[in-house]
């Protein structure tokens, strides 16, 4: 039947409208789909948002991690306190101690206020020579001990001020706070100031925070992240040399040669179970096969880049099995028609034709696995190290001296009482998010250049 | 197969690297998150002021640290287990059932436990029986046993203000919630006389077993809200009392020390917390710190030694060390602490 015989039998009288003029049912339409749209709008609004408050709060108080108070001080090394017998050996320069040079820093600080003429009323010489942090004890032994010919000089050092007085200049400590502080007065703060006004007290770009070995609670002002950025960058290493190399063994054995049946069926289904597991039970994995089982040592970036190397491959698999499974058939069969072997068709054809897709997701993987922190506490890596762990030492061998890593150290130093270890923290996270974006950027960039679509 | 040869080589490569690990060369240290800041405190200035590397230090806790400690001799083991609290029996039995007979057990100092509350709010002056009646599940009113009605502050003791009862106390895994419980909420119960109403009704075969059901009633906290655990850190008690200003928070004496600036400090029966009030013992919530030493591997880990007589040294954790500096409280008996660290006494 057509329309025409359906307006003749006419039932139903369809009233004639003007196409420039909605009907109800037109408007009900047309608004529900405003709606929507607004619906989709608000969404997307509530990510940008949460983005944009996530960034502001993470900025804000990390960007002070990037900038540190430094003071430049004469100091006068003491002979007869730093070398006692006066020989210049080594060995007994040595047992001159970081407190025996605190005592120093602290007399040529107060030689230098009273030569310049800087009295702060109410300040004690004890208190003013705690603006200097605890850390700069150790710069000036290490220097000493470098050239034991500076002994009985004046020399001009740059040293870290301590982490109260930088927060003054970040604002995070007030003279108001300061009153009621247990480790700052107003009047350190007032030394600090009358020391800024003559170019001696400077905030300069931070370098040492992204050099610089973890510290203790006792000198935020010192902490930086070079371990956990060594540590990261070698379980990272360890990662992208194991997991790729299995994961697409794997995944080309499983596409392109595995029989289709119930085996590989389970295969199938137990790798897509494994990527939705939680990390942590990778890491209870980890504690169990290499540290418990192998004997390999705890904190070692070794074992964090094999328990990471676990919890990658499934996500690695699934992508390269995507990607192998988007390069048509047509390719395998004129290769296999040429008069190629299987073997030959998947290296010579099929697989650099699905690397890019390969390549993004391990790129991916390892995107996840550097922020990754939950299995890395199972295995030691949340601890206090401060030396640079060696890519390979004859005791330890290849990445098997201890190490923090980058998400560890944002938890580890939000656990600390000081509060100028908030700033720490936030500033590694904003370090972690610039490796995490560079690392999604060549994954994109990958993905433009070389994706084929067919 | 290349791939799969290049794949084997990798694993092979791992595994022998991993497995050619010989002598450790610096000392491993884990346990207790109270002892944590001190132990870093010590190792970064002995890294500092020694050949040796700096020692690692890891947290988590006394009992998951002594656990650690006691698996074994040997390199895939701790050198060093930080406590809170003293080893216990079992522990040192399991110890010697995995070859760990000799424990060196080094005293370092004490901690106080603080109460405080938000720095604009109210001081408080407590004596634990008013802890006890403000957060006990049950208390006594008029020889009845209740469950406990307090609201505020002032219900529990007119003298403090009528501010609503809000506290953040540690959470089981901590070992400070034990300290609270014994010296605070149990003396409180004893103080009040409501630990003889429990024991009167409290059920058991003997009187020890009456007595321990009588202490858990004592140690009971309410669940209604007005009593909340913190599984976290301190840093987490501080973010809970600046959310909700009539919040008094249980943190130890060097956290708070460090943030003066925002807590204020209660009083425990008229006494102010202080280095001086802990170590002369009339504050009295305070426990002892420690840290254990396998003697097994004081010849083989190199600076093991050094790193315990550095710890108790007077240059470390006498009175006028970084470590007082920092909160702790230090022993008035270091000296004997340092000869038998020297003499290496183990227990």
């Amino acid at each position: 039947m057509t329309d025409a015989n359906m307006s003749k039998s006419g039932a139903v009288p369809v009233p004639r409208k003007s196409l420039l003029q909605p009907d109800a049912r037109t408007k009900r339409r047309n608004s529900a789909e405003a709606r929507f749209r607004a619906y989709g709008l608000a969404a997307v609004g509530i990510g940008v948002l949460a983005l944009v408050m996530l960034l502001v709060s993470i900025v804000g108080t990390g960007s002070g991690a990037f900038k540190q108070t430094y003071l430049t001080i004469p100091v006068h090394l003491n002979e007869a306190k730093l070398d006692k017998k006066g020989d210049r050996e080594l060995a007994n320069l040595k047992k001159v101690t970081t407190i025996g040079y605190a005592g120093v820093l602290k007399t040529s600080l107060n030689d230098f206020l009273a030569q310049e003429g800087i009295e702060i009323d109410g300040l004690s010489d004890k208190d003013a020579g705690k603006i200097i942090s605890k850390e700069a004890a150790a710069t000036v032994r290490n220097a000493v001990l470098a050239d034991p010919d500076l002994i009985g000089t004046t020399q001009d050092f740059t040293l870290l001020a301590n982490g109260r007085i930088d927060g003054y200049y970040k604002g995070r400590v007030t003279m108001d706070s300061a009153e009621l502080d247990g480790n700052v007065t107003p009047e350190q703060l007032m030394l600090a100031d009358a020391l800024k006004e003559r170019g001696l007290l400077k905030t300069k770009f931070n370098w040492a925070f992204l050099i610089a070995p973890d510290a203790s609670d006792q000198r935020p002002e010192a902490a930086g992240l070079g371990v956990a950025i060594l540590g990261s960058i070698y379980m990272m290493l360890t990662v992208l040399i194991l997991a790729p190399v299995i994961g697409v063994a794997a995944s080309i054995y499983l596409e392109e040669f595995a029989p289709k049946n119930r085996w590989t069926d389970i295969i199938e289904v137990n790798i897509s179970n494994l990527a939705a597991v939680p990390s942590i039970v990778f890491g209870i994995l980890g504690l169990a096969i290499f540290i418990n089982f192998a004997g390999m040592r705890a904190s070692a970036p070794i074992v964090g880049g094999l328990v990471l190397t676990l919890m990658t491959l499934p996500t690695i698999i699934i992508a390269t099995r995507a990607a192998l499974k988007a390069v048509p058939p047509s390719i395998r069969d004129a290769g296999l028609g040429l008069g190629a072997s299987k073997m030959q068709s998947v290296m010579h054809h099929v697989l650099p034709l699905a690397a890019p897709g390969i390549l993004t997701g391990t790129i991916i993987g390892l995107a996840q696995a550097l922020g990754e922190t939950a299995p890395l506490l199972l295995i030691g890596m949340v601890a206090f190290v401060r030396e640079y762990p060696a890519a390979w030492s004859p005791e330890s061998g290849l990445f098997g001296e201890p190490s923090t890593a980058l998400p560890v150290q944002v938890f580890n130093w939000t656990q600390r009482a000081d509060p100028a270890f908030v700033e720490r923290a936030s500033g590694a996270i904003i370090v972690l998010l610039i490796f995490l974006v560079a690392m999604n950027a060549v994954a994109v960039m990958l993905r433009r250049r070389f994706e084929r679509r067919w | 197969m290349s791939l799969i040869k290049l794949s084997a080589s990798a694993l092979a490569i791992a595994a022998v690297s991993a497995t050619a690990a010989s002598a450790r060369d610096q000392v491993q240290v884990a346990g207790s998150s109270t002892v944590l800041p001190y132990a870093a405190i010590v190792a970064e200035a002995f890294g500092e002021n020694f050949d040796f590397p700096t020692p690692v230090v890891e947290s988590g806790g006394s009992s998951a640290g002594l656990k650690r400690f006691c698996e074994g001799v040997g390199e895939s083991t701790i050198d060093v287990a930080n406590a809170s609290r003293k080893i216990k029996d079992s522990e040192i039995k399991a110890c010697a059932e995995n070859g760990v007979t000799d424990i060196m057990e080094v005293r370092i100092g004490y901690d106080g436990i603080v109460f405080a509350s938000d720095i604009n709010g109210n001081g408080f002056e407590y004596t634990p029986s008013d802890w006890f009646l403000a957060l006990s599940d049950k208390i006594v009113v008029d020889g009845q046993i209740v469950a406990n009605p307090n609201k505020t502050w002032a219900d529990v003791n007119p003298d403090l203000p009528a501010q609503n009862i809000q506290a953040f106390v540690p959470g089981t895994k901590h070992g400070t919630r034990e300290v609270f419980e014994d010296k605070v909420i149990l003396k409180g119960c004893e103080d009040t006389g409501a630990f003889e109403a429990f024991l009167a009704v409290a059920q058991g075969d003997s009187d020890k077993a009456k007595k321990k059901a009588a202490e858990k009633a004592c140690i009971s906290l309410r669940t209604d809200g007005t009593s909340v655990d913190i599984d976290g850190d301190y840093t987490e008690t501080l973010a809970r009392i600046e959310s909700n200003k009539d919040g008094i928070g249980v943190f130890g004496l060097a956290f708070y020390e460090n943030n003066t600036d925002k807590l204020q400090v209660a009083t425990m029966s008229g006494v102010a917390p202080s280095t001086e009030s802990i170590a002369s013992g009339e504050y009295p919530v305070s426990r002892p710190l420690y840290f254990y030493v396998k003697s097994a591997h004081l010849g083989e880990v190199p600076g093991l030694q050094e790193y315990a007589e550095f710890f108790v040294s007077d240059d470390m954790a006498g009175p006028d060390g970084p470590l007082a500096e920092y909160g702790l409280v230090s022993d008035p008996e270091l000296e004997q602490t340092q000869a038998a660290v020297e003499g290496g006494n183990a227990m």
